[in-house]
């Protein structure tokens, strides 16, 4: 388990109860977790394990319950553009173009014109989209869809790049490819990734770390470093382990709810 | 015969004259269809009314001629000569000054009660009562506060226009995706910015409906709204026309008021095309 000098995120027994009619609903209970500038970590676990409601206080969305959520040893209170959140209903204007997407934020923040309009061309080109930077988006692919919806965080000048399932309801095509281009981003820019996924799969080919989570109430339960040399082959038997062990230690858990 | 037909078919792009007729019929097909009604409706008015003496109704030539005289003269050369683009314009002047007065106050209250919670408990519940009450009943006391003239109309077309236009922007704004107030706010545009960057634009589609309503309601009022006593207007010249039976008069108001509205209608229209091209569900 890491636990770096200065981290970039620390949650401190960070726990969430949702109050629906007249029940508690606990969605989220004790968690854990530093995260160092840098890191591509994974959240997996089955639904109801508060892997969402983690990453939604992370971003500023819900404020917790109880315990705190810092970022650069300052709580978190509110959304905040160096949090940026890739959803997976993309979440993009439909009034505005890809260019404008993408310009969103840096307009909003009040940035110069000629400013806003390099930092967009720079981002259309580098997630591909300078055919399409014209376009609406009810006009693009989902795949497109996210690709703006990633450049337009990174346009923001985002230190965190929050992801909530965001290739979950892309075709196994579309997804493997954004998982590729994601990767190199990552490595290009040096951002620090907090990614939200129900895939083991895409967990251990994405991540330097895997935090594994359970319901009832949802918790951190595992925090796995994956030490797998990049890039990483799906194939290869080393994966296949991982996905196996990491596999058994999800399902302990289902097993453990059903009891 | 058949034989060249089939020819000139295999080789229609060889053959743009053809291909062109086809091209125009379709294009001619949808003001056809749209004419048939009219022509059915002057048809079976023309037989009902022309060459009976005493049809209370007149023919649709006596009107056509009506028509003439008012907008250009020359005819009857009567009180009624050559007024109608006076009239025409100082309708349009009401209805246009009723309909932005009620754009200018409903829209920003239709944003702030979607989207405020406190402004909707303030004023939902007095609105909701105002609602049912009809222009008409607002007449009288209209003519006592504004007086005789055209402040009562405009403060009737106001009325007429300002619940579709409020309401649609209400429904507008309660149905922007909550996501898009949260993609906004993580991207920094915060708290009111989120008026103008968020709400209005995602309310749009909605507004458009409600300015549309709104319109055809201001041309509706009209009519009433100029029975308080001004000289000009197309209601004004209906009810004149009225109580010196001028029937072929009044069925002119009528028509001119038909013709101004959809005019307007295909303004408004136009400019939300234009403005909702991003939308799909919009056409």
């Amino acid at each position: 388990m890491s636990s770096p000098a200065n981290p970039i995120l620390s949650l401190r027994n960070v726990g969430k109860t949702f109050d629906v009619q007249d029940r508690h609903i606990e969605a989220l209970r004790g968690a854990n977790l530093e995260v160092a500038r840098g890191e591509f970590v994974c959240l997996i676990g089955a639904s109801g394990c508060g892997k969402s409601t983690l990453l939604r206080i992370v971003a500023g969305f819900e404020p917790a319950s109880t315990g705190e959520a810092l970022m650069w040893g300052m709580p978190i209170n509110g959304p905040d553009p160096t949090r940026g959140m890739v959803f997976q209903d993309y979440g993009l204007f439909p009034w505005l173009t890809v260019r404008d997407n993408i310009g969103f934020g840096p307009t909003s923040r009040g940035r110069p014109a000629r400013e806003v309009k390099e930092t967009v061309s720079h981002f259309i080109d580098l997630v591909g989209l300078g055919r399409f930077a014209d376009v609406y988006p009810h006009q693009l692919s989902g795949g497109m869809k996210q690709r703006v919806a990633i450049a337009r965080v990174l346009a923001n000048e985002a230190e965190i790049v929050l992801m909530d399932e965001p290739f979950g309801a892309l075709d196994a095509m579309t997804r493997e490819r954004l998982q590729d281009e994601l990767l190199e981003l990552w490595e290009r820019t040096k951002l620090t990734v907090l990614f939200v996924t129900h895939s083991i799969e895409e967990a251990i080919f994405l991540s330097g770390r895997v935090i594994v989570m359970s319901p009832g109430p949802g918790r951190i339960d595992n925090d796995i470093t994956i030490e797998l040399p990049r890039p990483r082959d799906v194939s290869a038997s080393d994966f296949n382990e991982l996905r196996r062990s990491l596999s058994t230690k999800l399902h302990s858990h289902h097993a453990k709810v059903a009891a | 015969m058949s034989a060249v037909a089939d020819q000139a078919t295999t080789r229609g792009a060889a053959s743009p004259p053809r291909r062109r007729t086809v091209f125009e019929g379709r294009r001619l097909r949808e003001p056809a269809l749209a004419l048939i009604l009219p022509a059915a409706l002057l048809i079976g008015w023309h037989l009902a009314t022309a060459g009976k003496a005493y049809s209370l109704i007149p023919p649709p030539s006596q009107v056509a001629l009506a028509f003439y005289d008012l907008a250009f003269g020359g005819i009857r050369d009567d009180f009624f000569s050559a007024t109608l683009l006076s009239h025409v314009v100082a309708s349009v002047s009401r209805v246009y000054g009723g309909f932005i007065l009620a754009v200018i106050v409903a829209l920003p209250l239709g944003l702030m009660i979607g989207r405020i919670p406190t402004v909707r408990q303030m004023f939902d519940p007095m609105l909701q009562i105002l609602r049912p009450i009809p222009v008409t009943a607002w007449l009288p006391l209209a003519m006592i506060i504004f007086g005789i003239g055209p402040k009562s109309a405009i403060f009737l077309v106001f009325l007429g226009a300002f619940y579709p236009i409020l309401i649609n922007t209400v429904f507008g704004v309660r149905s922007v995706e909550p996501r898009l107030f949260e993609a906004a706010s993580m991207l920094g545009c915060t708290g009111s910015a989120q008026f103008a960057k968020v709400v209005l634009p995602a309310a749009l589609p909605a507004i458009f409906t409600g300015l549309r309503l709104g319109l055809g309601f201001a041309w509706m009022i009209i009519v009433i709204g100029e029975m308080t006593g001004v000289s000009t207007g197309l209601g004004a010249i209906i009810m004149e026309a009225r109580q010196l039976s001028r029937t072929e008069i009044v069925i002119c108001g009528m028509i001119a008021i038909g013709i101004a509205g959809f005019i307007s209608d295909r303004i408004i229209l136009m400019v939300g095309r234009r403005l909702l091209s991003w939308n799909p569900n919009h056409v």
